[in-house]
């Protein structure tokens, strides 16, 4: 088994004339969180949909778990999964027929196991039976994680897993995000928030004009700037620490 | 891979599960794809009919397959309405990164489709029976019937599944059915082409819902069905088998 989980060489990739990656380079390493950090439209979802085999590449190589994903799209299905930007799970079912649904695509021996295991780890037992129509932004989240989750796929993919989430709903996440890379699962998500890259994870990769510009660990990446000097700031809590130390009564529901 | 054509039954299984309980959830699609076709035999047998010539004296056994076929014509936009939102949720991207054909959630709609159809066509037979219609056919002749009626639903679902995966927005997926309800009110469904100018009736009686309608009327009065349904066989495996390659090449890229 290679050491690195996905490599990633020299990738191009245009819509019409619009040139969207320009020969793109990195590399994350097995058991690892990666954050891919860039703006909006700089081709961060372009990229996870050729590790997931959804789209193809005009140029240069991309391999998952060893698997070159334009040559062996199925073994890279094997092995990984995605959770997509927008929650991908089924309004019309209910939380656990989803999850039951998944399990059994992924051909697990007991997907209503798995479903009731799911459902507890993410905190949805209660809502199991309600129709995912009926569930908030938050729920439909960790649902689509916890989809996600089952088969217990060596690397997921997480485009964006926080966005349009209330703090609560965004520490939820991460709470589940950090629990998958401490049981060994490796992470590739992406962000345009630096303090979700900041909280999460291991390495680094910022995109911008179609290239990866900087990588590394945050330490790395902070070295690239100019020394720290000492200054005397007034620190006044945030509206997020504010807002989250008042509604933190009702416990991490 | 070996493993994805393993599963592939299995697989389509659990999508026919899904879309069949979206069906089932939502009884509203096949109340009002069963409800306009019945409003419209009312129209045509209690309105209109007194002033319409068919040569026969029971004018529901004249009008009900072509209501029929009006029934299966607007019951099939709901496959690409379905097939759209699975493409925008983006629940078919986690379907299609995962280790699964990807033709068993397609199957999985055209299936349900059929499901449905029949549902609403058995409906409408039980209200032309109260609305007077008769029918000396034995069991071979309706099974016949039924055989034409499910490649008749097959032949459009897939052109619906063209529909549904290359539409744009989901009026674009839906809008393709109108030509073809209306495709029955310029053959022999409602009236005898007969009585068609010259240029009307060389249309109505070479496409293929005159033969299709022929054929039924044919097999449900146990008159004999001539080349009627050579020629409507003929047109809607040509259809079916045309259109499927479409919504599978569709489908691919």
């Amino acid at each position: 088994m290679p050491n690195n989980s996905i490599h990633v060489k020299g990738l191009q990739k245009s819509y019409k004339k619009l040139h969207v990656l320009r020969g793109v380079d990195f590399e994350v390493e097995r058991g690892s969180i990666f954050a891919l950090l860039g703006s909006n439209g700089a081709g961060k979802t372009t990229i996870v949909k050729i590790l997931t085999t959804l789209l193809k590449q005009d140029g240069g190589t991309a391999a998952v778990n060893g698997f070159d994903v334009a040559l062996k799209p199925d073994y890279v299905r094997q092995s990984i999964s995605l959770t997509g930007q927008f929650a991908a799970v089924d309004e019309i079912l209910t939380g656990r027929e989803n999850l039951i649904m998944i399990a059994k695509l992924r051909h697990i021996k007991n997907p209503r196991q798995v479903a009731d295991d799911l459902l507890n780890r993410l905190g949805l037992a209660d809502a199991a039976d309600r129709r995912v129509s009926t569930y908030s932004g938050g729920m439909r989240r960790r649902l689509d994680i916890a989809m996600s989750l089952a088969g217990k796929p060596q690397l997921i993919f997480l485009d964006e897993p926080t966005a349009g989430l209330d703090p609560e709903g965004r520490i939820e996440v991460w709470k589940v995000v950090k629990e998958l890379a401490d049981g060994g699962t490796t992470v590739f998500l992406t962000t345009q928030q630096l303090e979700e890259a900041e909280q999460l994870a291991d390495q680094i990769a910022i995109l911008h004009d179609g290239r990866i510009i900087a990588g590394g660990t945050l330490a790395e990446l902070k070295k690239l700037f100019p020394p720290a000097k000492v200054e005397y700031v007034e620190k006044e809590p945030t509206l997020e620490e504010i807002f989250l130390a008042i509604v933190g009564e009702k416990g991490g529901k | 891979m070996e493993a994805v054509k393993k599963h592939f039954f299995s697989d389509m299984g659990v999508m026919l599960g899904r879309s069949m309980r979206h069906i089932f959830r939502s009884m509203d699609t096949i109340i009002t794809v069963t409800i306009m076709p019945i409003a419209m035999m009312l129209l045509f047998v209690y309105v209109l009919g007194g002033a319409i010539q068919t040569g026969t004296d029971n004018y529901v056994n004249y009008l009900l397959p072509g209501i029929l076929l009006i029934a299966i014509a607007s019951g099939i936009s709901y496959t690409a309405y379905h097939l759209f939102m699975d493409m925008q949720s983006g629940i078919f991207d986690r379907f299609h990164s995962m280790p699964i054909a990807r033709s068993a959630a397609l199957w999985g709609h055209v299936l349900t489709s059929l499901v449905s159809n029949a549902i609403s066509v058995v409906v409408i037979i039980l209200v032309a029976l109260i609305m007077g219609f008769r029918s000396s056919a034995g069991v071979l002749s309706w099974l016949a019937v039924a055989g034409m009626l499910a490649l008749f639903t097959l032949a459009l679902t897939w052109i619906a599944a063209i529909a549904g995966l290359s539409a744009k927005s989901v009026d674009g997926a839906v809008a393709f059915s109108y030509p073809i309800i209306f495709l029955p009110f310029i053959s022999s469904a409602f009236v005898p082409t007969q009585s068609m100018r010259p240029v009307v009736r060389a249309f109505a009686e070479n496409q293929p819902v005159t033969s299709i309608v022929g054929a039924i009327r044919a097999l449900l009065s146990g008159q004999p069905v001539g080349n009627s349904i050579w020629i409507a066989l003929a047109w809607c495996l040509g259809i079916l088998v045309l259109a499927c390659l479409f919504a599978m090449r569709t489908l691919q890229t």
